[in-house]
């Protein structure tokens, strides 16, 4: 009986706890990228032990579940393990959402763009980490010159710009971690301030279809990121000293990384680099000497659906000019021209005097992203640079050390970004975009400014759509307008002024007239629409389509509008147009990719027809006390250049490759029928590379670099009386130099110290042949040849 | 445990984010910028005016010569005045002065060359057609020729032209114009004639 009783209450209170515990949970677990359903995800219900794994559907039950509140914690192969809070009330249905691709995640992070999201339709020539490496004595510009289709436009050594299928400075657009430099990029002595060791990944756009970025990259866009920094729980560094016999010096450059599972991470970077004065194989380069310190560092959560990111970087760098190239007029210039050899030639030194420019970057940028189920991914970017440029001339008396040009270009910018989803294959990315940008031309130079004060107000609008027709077939399509508002004040000699005829066009933006100077104030608006279209089509595996057409219209600079009186760096006068209007480029390129580990290539041709394109060129010669120079004046004209790219290499074995390299370029000035000024002359790389893995990554390359000589240039020449020889001489600053040929050797090997360290030792030559040669590009040419054999060791220390 | 770390991440974010809110106000309402119009830049260091006074031993007259372009680099060409002809036989004492006109009063730029002598140097190239002869009469710290004094000694009657270049950073000492270097700071062609 008392057994019946018991069995009774034992029922019966099963029964009662039954009657609570009852509930199913179910549901499913799906990425929360692309819904996709994760099969096979474990999912585990904290304190009670029971787990189960999702089926085929993806989908989950549990059974027998009390009404209450549950921990549940779900994992997945390829995901991260993430825990939830679950109320049952009845039977549940709950769908658990995780961050699948964990790789690929990582990549994505804050910064925003896995490679190829930058244009679809447009093959992106990009520079590894490791290739990088092998540029951290060097610039931006260095490193960049080592892709097809890219030169890059010297003053020296130290100052490198690149040139994009024949186009550089405000017509190739350089958006470093987001932010659009602005760092008086107009002039063609003004270099990139980027520190090359602080770019983790380096991508060049050769059109301007990246139209999230701008719409007036008319010669194309490059852009750099920061390395990615994995969501998990580590520290990690590297350390990397450069030493070089040319020029003497060296470089350091250090980093450390220190991440949290949960999302957190911080980057520190640093470079100091200094070299004295480089040498040709003849005789030592004076004054061409650098010194340059940058830092940078950043703290970000990066969730996978939503993050924040803060970013500041310094850039300061101190570079000497050839002392050669300091001249006065056209006859300083004859005797340069004439002479074989630089007309100074000092003992070597690491001091850096006069001519010589100081220029500072602050970039300072926060950013935010959220992702939202149904609309996307919304980022929010604030960013703010302030670039001092301070550029030095030999001068007398009380001015002698005080610099002759002193500019302050500060910038803000916010900008909304969305990208989203409209199906499963259709993206949209849409964004607005305001900048602000302040020039200040120090006064206290005692030198007319040479560009002058003013107001810049842009405001930007985009949308980007693309749409995977199939799985080979992908067409994207964009629009993007711009509005730029200029406000500037600026003083006219009153001589330049009448000899316009600005007197009679704009009387009204006079403000003050002095004895021998205007003060105006000109109010500039531009309207720039911008267009991309482009489709990409796979044929089989290995094979891959690219067609790309793209609108980009791009407002004049300060330098094309305002430029008025003598340039000092460039021995001439330069006179701007102030009723100069937005240049429109139309490009259009074809890519045929194939991508194989045996043979992979990459044939793209392209046209490129600019209308109201500024060119600057020689009008006639000016005396003044000082003797004669030749003045340059802008003008807008249409131009059209064309080229061919081509990037190929085969795997001999699997531990010897080549690879090839060619790129040409035509310039033309249409209605005027001549070439353009500049024009990168056709070249030619070829190179052997051994590795193997086995054994220790050994790495040893030979690399042939062939430039030919620019056979297509205008003539730019002139005549000049010399007193000396009581005759006219022609001044001879068109002819190109000749073609050249130079060989560079490049090695490095691997040496594991331990688990977690590991140490590169590189090692290479550069002009192994110690070859004399002069460069078209480089303005120097008409002084000194350019740089002799140099010698360079790499240690790389990983940690 | 991990509920707990969630929530106190989201504070964070809350934190995190209005100090970002916080930080871009700051930034763009301390970078207004002020409506003040620039002031102006007056060239401090051009030369306009370059003026060679001859004065002769004897009872003739002074002769000067004379290079004025008051817009500098600007469009208008120099004015070149030569004041007369110079007299044969003769042995004139040359004095030579630099000024910058764009200012007012005038600056005197002979007092800098002359105070960084070592830096500077005048030439003066005479044409194949032309009688004269030129000899230094001041000099540099070190002894080496300056050039702002000369003297001038015509011979037989003759014309042609004279050049007077002013170099800034030769090197010194030289033998002429073509191994000096340097960057032309001056240079004014004459054409004068002996009578």
């Amino acid at each position: 009986m008392r057994i019946y009783v018991l069995v009774i209450l034992l029922l019966g209170s099963m029964t009662s706890i039954s009657q609570n515990c009852k509930n199913t949970l179910s549901g499913t677990v799906k990425d929360l990228h692309d819904s996709s359903l994760l099969v096979g995800a474990t999912v585990i219900v904290a304190g009670t032990e029971q787990a189960v794994q999702t089926n085929l559907d993806g989908e989950y039950v549990f059974n027998h579940l009390c009404n209450g509140t549950y921990d549940i914690q779900v994992s997945h192969p390829f995901c991260v393990t993430q825990g939830f809070t679950v109320k049952v009330n009845g039977n549940t249905i709950k769908t658990f959402k995780l961050e699948h691709h964990l790789e690929e995640l990582n990549e994505v992070i804050i910064k925003g763009h896995a490679y190829g999201d930058k244009s679809k339709t447009l093959v992106e020539s990009t520079i590894s980490k490791e290739k990088l490496e092998q540029f951290n004595g060097g610039t931006l510009g260095d490193a960049l010159n080592s892709l097809s289709g890219v030169s890059s436009l010297n003053s020296g050594n130290a100052i490198v710009k690149p040139i994009v299928n024949g186009l550089h400075s405000s017509r190739v657009i350089l958006i470093n971690n987001g932010v659009r430099m602005e760092d008086q990029e107009w002039g063609v002595e003004h270099a990139p301030n980027i520190d090359v060791n602080a770019v983790g990944n380096l991508t060049l756009i050769k059109g301007a279809s990246a139209l999230q970025y701008s719409g007036d990259a008319v010669g194309g866009v490059i852009v750099t990121e920061a390395a990615k920094v994995p969501i998990k729980d580590t520290l990690y560094g590297k350390t990397i000293l450069t030493t070089a016999t040319n020029g003497r010096g060296g470089s350091v450059t250090s980093q450390l990384t220190k991440s949290y599972q949960n999302g957190w991470y911080g980057t520190l970077q640093g470079t100091w680099k200094r070299f004295g004065d480089f040498k040709t194989p003849d005789y030592i380069l004076s004054n061409t000497g650098t010194s340059e310190q940058n830092a940078s560092f950043n703290i970000g959560l990066n969730r996978f659906d939503y993050g924040i990111e803060a970013y500041y970087s310094y850039f300061k760098n101190e570079i000497g000019i050839l002392s050669a190239s300091h001249i006065g007029g056209a006859s300083d210039l004859v005797s340069a021209i004439n002479s074989n050899v630089p007309l100074i030639i000092n003992d070597f030194t690491y001091n850096i005097s006069e001519p010589k420019q100081d220029i500072t970057h602050h970039l300072a940028r926060i950013k935010g992203f959220k992702t939202f189920e149904n609309l996307g991914k919304i980022s929010l970017q604030y960013d703010f640079q302030r670039n001092n440029r301070l550029e030095y001339d030999i001068r007398t008396g009380s001015d002698s050390g005080k610099a002759s040009v002193d500019l302050e270009l500060t910038t803000h910018t916010l900008k909304l970004d969305l990208d989203s989803h409209l199906s499963n294959n259709i993206k949209l990315k849409t964004g607005i975009k305001t900048t602000y940008q302040d020039n200040f031309a120090n006064p206290n130079t005692g030198v007319r400014r040479l560009i002058p004060d003013y107001d810049k107000y842009d405001l930007g609008m985009y949308a980007v759509l693309d749409y995977h027709i199939n799985n080979n077939w992908l067409i994207e399509a964009g629009g993007r307008f711009d509005y730029t508002y200029i406000d500037a004040y600026k003083y006219y000699k009153t001589s330049f002024w009448e000899s316009r005829n600005y007197d009679e066009l704009y009387p009204e933006i006079i403000v003050e007239e002095f004895d021998n100077q205007i003060l105006t104030h000109p109010e500039l608006h531009f309207y720039n629409p911008s267009v991309t279209l482009g489709s990409t089509y796979n044929l089989g595996t290995d094979y891959q389509l690219f067609f790309n057409y793209s609108i980009a219209s791009r407002a004049p600079n300060a330098s094309e509008l305002f430029s008025e009186g003598l340039h000092h760096s460039a021995s001439r006068i330069e006179y701007g147009d102030l009723s100069f209007n937005s240049e429109i480029g139309h490009k259009f390129i074809l890519t045929f990719q194939r991508n194989n580990k045996d043979l992979s290539f990459s044939v793209s041709p392209f046209i490129n027809t600019i209308k109201d394109f500024i060119v600057i060129e020689p009008t006639s010669i000016a005396t003044t006390v000082r003797g004669s120079f030749q003045v340059w004046e802008y003008r807008q004209t249409n131009a059209q250049l064309l080229g061919i790219d081509v990037d190929a290499s085969y795997a001999f074995t699997t531990n010897l490759r080549y690879n090839y390299q060619f790129s040409l370029v035509k310039g033309y000035d249409r209605p005027q029928d001549e070439p353009l000024i500049s024009m990168p002359p056709v070249n030619m790389k070829n190179e052997i590379v051994y590795q193997n893995p086995k054994l220790n990554h050994l790495r040893l390359a030979l690399q042939s670099e062939y430039v030919f000589r620019q056979n297509e240039y205008p003539d730019n020449n002139f005549e000049v009386y010399i007193a000396e020889t009581e005759s006219t001489q022609l001044v001879d600053i068109s002819t190109p130099p000749d073609a050249y040929h130079l060989l560079n050797f490049n090695s490095s090997i691997d040496l594991n110290i331990n688990q977690k360290s590991k140490l590169k030792l590189g090692f290479g030559i550069t002009n192994l042949l110690n070859t004399s040669y002069r460069d078209y590009l480089n303005s120097m040419r008409y002084y000194a040849d350019d740089l002799g054999r140099n010698f360079l060791l790499n240690i790389k220390f990983n940690y | 445990m991990k509920k707990e770390n969630l929530l106190k991440l989201s504070q964070m974010k809350t934190a995190k984010l209005f100090t970002v809110a916080l930080f871009a106000t700051i930034l763009f309402t301390s970078c207004s910028s002020d409506d003040d119009t620039p002031e102006i830049v007056n060239e401090e260091e051009v030369i306009t005016t370059l003026t060679v006074t001859l004065v002769p031993s004897g009872t003739g007259e002074v002769v000067t010569l004379q290079t004025q372009d008051l817009d500098g680099d600007g469009p208008d060409d120099p004015v070149i005045t030569v004041s007369g002809n110079l007299t044969s036989g003769e042995t004139y004492q040359g004095s030579i002065v630099l000024l910058n006109e764009t200012i007012d009063p005038a600056e005197d730029v002979t007092e800098e060359v002359e105070e960084e002598s070592d830096d500077h140097q005048f030439f003066y190239t005479i044409g194949s057609s032309l009688d004269v002869t030129t000899a230094y009469t001041s000099y540099d710290e070190d002894g080496n020729p300056l050039g702002t004094e000369f003297t001038l000694t015509t011979g037989a009657a003759s014309s042609g032209n004279l050049t007077f270049t002013l170099i800034h950073q030769p090197t010194k000492p030289n033998s002429g114009l073509s191994d000096a270097g340097g960057e032309t700071d001056a240079e004014a062609t004459f054409s004068v004639t002996v009578e």
